[in-house]
């Protein structure tokens, strides 16, 4: 087993935990951070499969800077939305559609 | 009730399963992966001269692949431009943040001087060596949010034509020089290699200041105005009636 599979493997279950924390939880704000181990998760498998015996690879490395701050505004405006969700409606969850 | 706590039990290990199993299938996915055909570093090593500057994550960032970098930041202008969006439709009464302790304004003044040099170098540093424009904006609106939480507004935050300036100038700079390869019979974004480092560094100092500027904004604009619903029109009554209650 290699360090970059130990990586990937690590990403692999963040993203586990990620998706069960979105699924179990309905407080938008849980969603949110479960949201983001899901795409912590994800980064840590690319980048770790990249540097899979060959260096670091500056593609890759790239992609996931480009991909932390596309993350960072989505969950900046997934806040602001979110407060405004509050302010209407009073609620911290979305209304059960099931 | 003790049904109820049943069925969220049930929900919830039918959730874990399903989990385990994505886990699982994905971390098998990871070993019978195929090998890439082509080394992406050696391709990046080989074409680095002529990139214009000498790291190769900045090479990618800024020429190789600056369309992805270019769509990025409009991404982030979008974030912003919606986020303003709703705060325009929100009462616009001075908020409750800003701590007027003499702690914070001491130790901003050691660490003010500070996060601005780091964030000066970190930008000069992003041609050769980990730093850039990104790097250099988040910790700019590191500063300009510790300024906030200080209770020092920005002069330039209530001027709303200078905000928007400042937020669009990185998108408007990248795109007028990726269009500007064009006029020359290039394809889009791709500069002259004479004028290649000139340009990124251009490019740079412009998306540094946007997205320190977008960062900022969005985390201005989620200001704790409230703690529930109902208090925004308790609290413009109690504006618009001088004998009513002291305010919390």
């Amino acid at each position: 087993m290699s360090t970059a599979l130990l990586y990937a493997w690590t990403g692999v279950v963040l993203c586990g935990l990620g998706l069960f924390g979105f699924i179990a939880h309905r407080h938008l704000l849980r969603r949110l951070l479960a949201f983001n181990i899901l795409g912590s998760g994800s980064f840590l498998v690319l980048v770790g499969l990249a540097q899979d015996g060959r260096g670091a690879d500056p593609a890759t490395q790239a992609l996931i800077l480009t991909g932390i701050v596309v993350a960072v505004a989505s969950t900046a405006l997934a806040l602001v939305i979110f407060r405004r969700w509050y302010r209407v409606s009073g609620h911290s969850a979305l209304p059960e559609d099931v | 009730m003790t049904r109820h706590l049943g069925r969220t039990l049930s929900r919830n290990a039918f959730a874990a399963l399903l989990c385990v199993v994505v886990t699982l299938a994905l971390a098998w996915a990871l070993v019978e992966r195929p090998v890439p055909a082509e080394h992406l570093p050696q391709r990046v090593a080989a074409s680095l001269d002529a990139s214009g500057v000498s790291h190769p994550v900045t090479a990618v960032l800024l020429n190789f692949r600056s369309f992805d970098t270019l769509l990025e930041v409009g991404v982030l202008l979008l974030a912003v431009v919606i986020a303003l969006a709703l705060r325009e439709a929100q009462p616009d009464h001075p908020d409750r943040m800003g701590l007027d302790n003499p702690l914070l304004r001491a130790v901003m003044a050691w660490l003010l001087p500070l996060m601005l040099s780091v964030a000066g170098y970190l930008l000069w540093a992003g041609s050769s060596r980990p730093g850039g424009a990104f790097q250099a904006g988040a910790v700019l609106a590191a500063a300009g949010v510790l300024l906030r939480l200080a209770g020092v507004t920005l002069p330039g935050f209530n001027r709303p034509a200078l905000l928007r300036s400042g937020l669009a100038i990185g998108l408007l700079v990248f795109v007028i020089v990726g269009a500007a390869a064009t006029a020359g019979g290039g394809a889009l974004l791709e500069y002259p290699v004479a004028l290649a480092g000139g340009l990124i560094v251009l490019i740079e100092l412009a998306l540094t200041l946007s997205i320190a500027l977008a960062l900022l904004s969005l985390f201005r604009l989620a200001p704790p105005h409230a703690d529930h619903p109902g208090d925004d029109a308790r609290q413009a009554n109690d504006g618009a009636d001088a004998s009513a209650e002291p305010r919390r």
